[in-house]
């Protein structure tokens, strides 16, 4: 018996979270029929249980007795107070986070187990003469995601007395258990249609290397001893090709690449090894600071003596696409488990987050499975709000850029930092290994279907084909919990290792953990799963969240147990790590992967590329002066580029662990931008951690080296202007490129290879002029999307993420102009570059002249302006980047709530015109304030580098002038009206 | 509002180095680990408790989604407090007695990921599980302060505001008036109450971090009561402490701009900002300005510390 409870507002409350919806139908979706929403939530309990036990259920548990009233069996809300019902649930199988929690406080409050899961939906009751039409639109475009739920319309007649009655759906799925063996032995057609079929990822030369192994008779003779086929079973070619993903394995960064540029021809072996690894090896001698770089799950550098932080950015962008909301959310949980799986774990202390959408104003049509550029930023939105929120991280800093080349594949980079003592008793907790004896815990959550091929499905373009089972819905309560404990754990010495289960599930971290002990025996059976029926193949690769894998000693194994029991987090012993050389994967009594160790870990063939760069034809605009500079500035704060972002900030946690010191808005009213996050996790030091980004994926249509040289730029920029240290700086990396492979599909991909390895070339000479190092990074290859007639693809796109120390977090340094009087000083040098500038895009010219970046000019000025902000002596630092000077003065006085006089007499900027001088996106340039007494040792310690007065904080308007000649005049309330508008949601 | 230079003053005047007391039960663990701040915060098993003079000690809850148990471990011993972060399953499992406390701190969070209602759950597990230690303490007058989800789950167990004497449900905290969570800094004005908190605070600046926290009281004569006996402790206020300043100086619409509530003995408190994230300088909005008025939060924890040494 199956019954349901239905939980509403009393009518004499007003519906906040209705109305909110009620104005995204008006706003977006422009239905103004509606006219007023409430939402209903609807309880399926599947579990007979009594009138009295509901009613306790209830009345103590699901209602609330202020403002809420309940009813059991029937709908809660009559048919006569509504024209249209819309009710939305999940489907089978996806994870019902709040039935979850319910069935758990249902178990205590009634002391009894149920014999069915809690199933969860809700109910929007739309008043107003409201078409079906409407109705329909509204469930598909604004409150359900068909992918994950599933939506019912009904009329109010047809909602009758029982409304929608009993909701539930259970995953049902018979058998299970089955193992298949794949014959490889065939012919190389045969090999790419199995590749294929199964979704596997693999090129006929991996398929072959596969087949190679299998065929070898050594290997049969031993896998014959063991009662395995000569054939690999399911299990084997999955976890060969989990292994073997571009996602774990990052095979283009590590192939031999053919480099043609011109009439030159180089070869570059790894663009991984050449570059990313070189930078920071020839850095690593005077870096004492790196502890654990390209090793772990993230990058670890000393924070103060004791204290180490680890950091790492991921992508999440193919889930995304097709769940924007479950998308960030599994993206922000994975990436805070990189963490607590790195080293010995380090605690979780801040998030970051950049995201690269279509425009939100976008009006065109809308491809096939995707979603309006509007609805994505908002499901993101709510998913890093629901990540970040709910797992107690602050998000510190972050960005938004928006490009319509977006709109087939949204990036979505989630980046988490760590804070970790650096020992525990004697034990350093960077290191670790799995010892042979260990025993193998997974702990967290269940397994099902869900995240199946994830990392494999990473792997590929999208295309109608993809799998809606690489989707799904992170719950961050049962990360929080595990996360507790795992950190108790760790305290206890508990365990010996930990890694994350992210793409490849256990496949993955019981592959990698394994290496150090030298094999491993898993018993596949002995895992918890959220429903019967997943084949062993399924359970070994299933990305399904919350999973971490832990090696603990037997001695303490019990002690383990007992801790997790009581902490109310799930855990099983898996099997035994050893030093047999051999993944051993068991299902019941019987073998079903019997692989070696190091074939599966070295059997993979190095990739041989093409690349070829295509030099670009660019030219500058014919009439590149603006008419009008006073209404081009204010066009250009209103893009969505440039604009404020408060609506998206404002509903991220930024203060939660009490260590906000420059938080994401700045200046006297809050609302102005901050160009990094610092934070103070350690509340007896007065050290603190920056953390910046830096992407500039506009300029990679003319230069490729450039845009990563301006990201990294960028990133060091944001990192100085805010105080911190350059001696401390480290840097990440993560590449988000559309498919860089040629093929006859793919003519594009020699230019697309060939602007990756410029872009790594950029990098690698940024961290060396900088003297930062790379510590983690990322890369994500296919971001393409292709339907039919569509083929849209991302520009090349480098994040680059900073991350370092603050000498003294109390002399951090905020953008905002903050007294009357002090003096306005531009520092570095602006250039005739516009190329590919935020103003060029607004005029729809790309130009020619992309912002070269001057590295050995710009370090010696940051230095100077590190040791000037250090010394006290700025009041203001704020870095130009889109928009230019013009742009970065507006909010400099937007922040500061105060306006500002600017005079330029000919010598910054000379030989500029106006236009180029206010929007040139040259790098390497910053607007600092200086109180008049400071302002002689100001320029004392600037002295040797560009720098130079060109105004005063003053009144309530910008004012710019050129020789004499008035270029900007705008009131505050202007400059502030056009910057707030496009986002002001 | 107080000058900078007074503020700065202050500041100065706790500066000194913080170290969170609360020794771990098992030697082992402690020992070598430089780490010991993490440490003692993070373990919380059965603890013969380090008890130094004159200190009275705070339990902060954690476990279940809780999540700002540090902050306000930090806050209360900056104030004088030992305080030791406990997880909520070593007091139901009897490891941990509330009675070896003098102060009850229930920390912000989203216990059990806030499904079904804010502070819902976990205020019916603690129900079922330590309900008799927690009425004891209540009854025995000292202090317990609830923040954020803490506040939510000291209303929805009926603790708050507690007119009745019954522990029934008299108010509740729902979403936010615009329907989203927001972050921001607020202003606080201390009430004419029944609680003694805030003696000497002429005002609280600290941030707000919630999606529901509009105070609904069950119907229009609670309101009337909460406000005769003196029980509405805190309320929002805009710039320059002005009164009735509408959104968004009163982040969630609450009537009256009610940010904080006491019961009628004034010893339990529950407010949805958090003070405990406003007593270091540096994490004011405007510190780089030279404004920061972490004196007058950190002056609000040690009235609640004062309050429970009177029970050492």
């Amino acid at each position: 018996m199956v019954c349901r409870i239905e939980i509403a507002l009393k009518p004499v409350f007003s519906d906040p979270n209705g109305s909110s919806l009620h104005s995204k139908m008006q706003d977006y979706l422009k239905i103004n029929t509606v006219h007023s929403v409430r939402v209903v939530d609807a309880y399926s309990i599947d579990h007979a249980l009594s009138e009295e036990e509901l009613l306790r259920v209830s009345q103590e548990l699901l209602c609330d007795p202020v403002n809420q009233h309940f009813s059991i069996n029937s709908p809660c809300v009559s048919n006569s107070n509504f024209s249209f019902a819309i009710s939305v649930g999940f489907k089978p199988g996806v994870k019902d986070n709040v039935g979850g929690t319910a069935r758990e406080a249902i178990e205590e409050l009634l002391g009894i187990k149920l014999s069915g899961n809690v199933y969860t939906s809700k109910h929007y009751l739309l008043s107003g003469k409201v078409a079906r039409a409407d109705a329909e639109k509204i469930a598909r475009e604004l409150l359900a995601n068909e992918l994950i739920q599933c939506f019912e319309v009904k009329s109010a007649s047809e909602f009758g007395t029982d409304g929608f009655g009993v909701q539930i759906q259970k995953m049902d799925i018979a058998g299970g258990g089955l193992v298949k063996e794949i014959d490889l032995n065939v012919s190389d057609k045969r090999l790419i249609e199995i590749s294929k079929q199964r979704l596997l990822a693999l090129s006929l030369d991996e398929m072959r290397a596969a087949k190679a192994y299998f065929t070898d008779p050594e290997v049969i003779q031993v896998r014959k001893s063991q009662g395995m086929p000569a054939a690999p079973t399911d299990v084997e070619i999955e976890v060969i090709a989990q292994t073997w993903s571009e996602h774990c394995k990052h095979k283009i960064f590590n192939a031999k690449i053919s480099m043609k540029s011109g009439k030159k021809k180089r070869i570059v072996d790894s663009i991984f090894k050449s570059f990313v690894k070189a930078a920071t090896h020839k850095l690593s001698k005077k870096k004492k600071w790196l502890v654990s770089v390209f090793t772990d799950n993230a990058g670890i550098i000393e924070f103060v003596p004791g204290w180490n932080v680890a950091m790492k950015v991921e992508t999440h962008n193919s889930p995304s696409a097709l769940d924007p909301y479950g998308g960030a959310l599994t993206g922000i949980l994975g990436v805070n488990r990189d963490i607590l799986g790195c080293g010995m774990g380090a605690k979780p202390i801040f998030n970051t987050d950049v995201f690269c959408f279509a425009d939100p104003r976008y009006s065109g049509e809308i491809p096939p499975r995707l979603f309006h550029p509007r609805r994505v930023l908002e499901g993101v939105r709510a998913g890093v709000a629901a990540g970040g929120n709910a797992s107690g991280i602050p998000t510190v800093n972050g960005s938004l850029y928006f490009d319509d080349k977006y709109l087939g594949k949204p990036l979505v980079y989630c980046g988490t930092g760590g804070l970790m003592p650096a020992q525990i008793g004697e034990k350093k907790t960077h290191e670790k290994a799995a010892l042979p004896g260990d025993r193998i815990f997974m702990v967290g959550g269940r397994i099902g279907k869900d995240g199946i091929h994830g990392a494999t499905f990473s792997s590929q373009e999208l295309h109608e084909g993809s799998p809606v089972s690489a989707v799904q819905l992170g719950d961050p309560y049962t990360q929080k919990k595990m996360v507790d404990f795992l950190l108790e754990a760790r305290d206890l010495g508990l365990y010996n290792a930990i890694t994350d289960n992210g793409a490849g599930g256990l496949s993955s971290s019981i592959g990698e953990m394994a290496q150090t002990s030298g094999g491993c025996i898993l018993h596949l059976d002995r895992a918890p799963l959220k429903y019967p029926g997943l084949d062993p193949w399924e359970i070994f690769v299933s990305e399904s969240q919350e999973r971490m894998s832990v090696a603990v000693p037997p001695s303490k194994a019990g002690q383990f147990v007992q801790l997790a029991r009581l902490r109310n987090v799930e855990v099983s012993d898996l099997g035994e790590f050893t030093a047999s050389g051999r993944l051993h994967i068991m299902y019941g009594a019987k073998t079903v992967a019997y692989l070696e160790m190091n074939f599966l870990h070295n059997g993979l063939p190095q990739l041989e590329l093409d690349a070829e760069l295509r030099a670009p034809s660019a030219s500058e605009p014919k009439k590149p002066e603006s008419a009008d500079l006073n209404a081009d500035l204010l066009l250009l704060l209103t893009r969505p580029n440039i604009c404020s972002k408060e609506y998206v900030i404002r509903q991220y946690d930024h203060e939660v662990q009490g260590s906000s010191v420059v938080k994401p808005l700045c200046g006297r009213n809050s609302d102005g931008p901050s160009d990094a996050g610092v934070i103070s996790p350690l509340f007896d030091r007065k050290e603190g951690l920056v953390i910046s980004n830096g992407l500039c994926p506009r300029f990679s249509s003319l230069d490729a080296y450039q845009m990563a040289a301006n990201a990294a730029d960028e990133a060091v920029r944001n990192y100085v202007a805010a105080g911190g240290s350059l001696e401390r700086v480290a840097l990440l990396d993560n590449f988000c490129w559309s498919d860089p492979i040629y093929s006859s599909e793919n003519p594009e991909g020699k230019h697309k290879l060939a602007q990756l390895v410029r872009s790594c070339e950029g990098l690698y000479d940024a961290c060396l002029a900088y003297g930062a190092p790379l510590i983690s990074g990322k890369d994500s290859m296919k971001n393409d999307y292709r339907h039919g007639k569509w083929r849209i693809s991302i520009p090349p796109t480098l994040l680059v993420s900073a991350i370092g120390r603050i000498e003294d977090a109390s002399l951090a340094m905020t953008s905002d102009f903050k007294n009357e009087g002090d003096s306005i000083y531009i520092l570095g040098k602006t250039l005739n570059e516009l190329g590919a500038s935020e103003y060029y895009a607004m005029k729809g010219q790309l130009g020619a002249n992309v912002p070269k970046v001057e590295f050995r000019r710009n370090f010696a000025l940051y230095s100077k302006l590190q040791s000037a902000i250090e010394k006290g002596l700025v009041a203001s630092c704020h870095d130009c980047s889109e928009g230019g000077l013009a742009v970065a003065l507006s909010e400099s006085c937007i922040a500061g709530a105060i306006g500002a006089s600017v005079s330029f007499q000919g010598k910054h900027g000379k030989g500029l015109t106006p236009t180029q001088l206010m929007f040139s996106e040259s790098a390497g340039r910053f607007i600092v304030s200086v109180k008049k007494k400071d302002e002689v040792r100001f320029k004392a310690v600037m002295r040797g580098s560009d720098f130079e007065m060109i105004g005063e904080v003053r009144g309530n308007a910008l004012e710019i002038s050129l020789n004499n000649s008035k270029l900007v005049s705008q009131p505050m309330e202007s400059l502030r009206a056009a910057w707030k508008k496009t986002m002001g949601w | 509002m107080p000058s900078k230079k007074s503020a700065r003053k202050a500041a100065k005047a706790i500066k000194r180095k913080i170290v969170i007391k609360g020794k771990a039960s098992s030697a082992k663990v402690q020992s070598g680990a430089k780490a010991s701040q993490a440490k003692a915060l993070f373990l919380s098993k059965a603890v013969p408790l380090a008890v130094e003079a004159k200190k009275p000690r705070c339990i902060v809850l954690s476990g279940f989604g809780l999540n700002s148990e540090l902050e306000l471990a930090h806050a209360f011993s900056l104030a004088g407090a030992d305080s030791k972060i406990v997880h909520f399953s070593d007091i139901s499992s009897g490891s941990v007695k509330l009675e070896d406390f003098e102060i009850f701190a229930i920390p912000g969070g989203w216990s059990f990921g806030d499904d079904i209602a804010g502070g819902r759950v976990l205020a019916n597990k603690l129900k079922n599980t330590f309900k008799s230690q927690f009425d004891s303490f209540v009854s025995s007058g000292k202090p317990i302060l609830g923040v954020c989800n803490g506040f939510q789950t000291l209303v929805k167990l009926g603790a708050l505001p507690n007119l009745s004497g019954a522990f029934s449900q008299e108010s509740t905290l729902t979403f936010n008036k615009s329907g989203r969570f927001e972050d921001r800094w607020v202003y606080l004005k201390p009430q004419k109450s029944a609680c003694k908190y805030f003696e000497g605070v002429e005002f609280i600046n600290c941030p707000v971090r919630h999606g529901e926290g509009q105070f609904v009281p069950r119907d229009p004569a609670i309101l009337a009561q909460l406000q005769k006996q003196g029980l509405l402790a805190l309320k929002y206020a805009g710039e320059g402490l002005k009164e009735s300043p509408g959104y968004p100086a009163n982040p969630n619409g609450s009537p009256l701009d009610i940010a904080g509530i006491c019961d009628k003995s004034g010893k339990i408190l529950g407010l949805m900002p958090h003070p405990e994230c406003s007593v270091r300088r540096i994490t004011f909005p405007h510190f780089t300005s030279g404004i920061s008025h972490e004196a007058n939060s950190i002056r609000f924890f040690r009235n609640i510390v004062k309050v429970g040494t009177g029970y050492l």
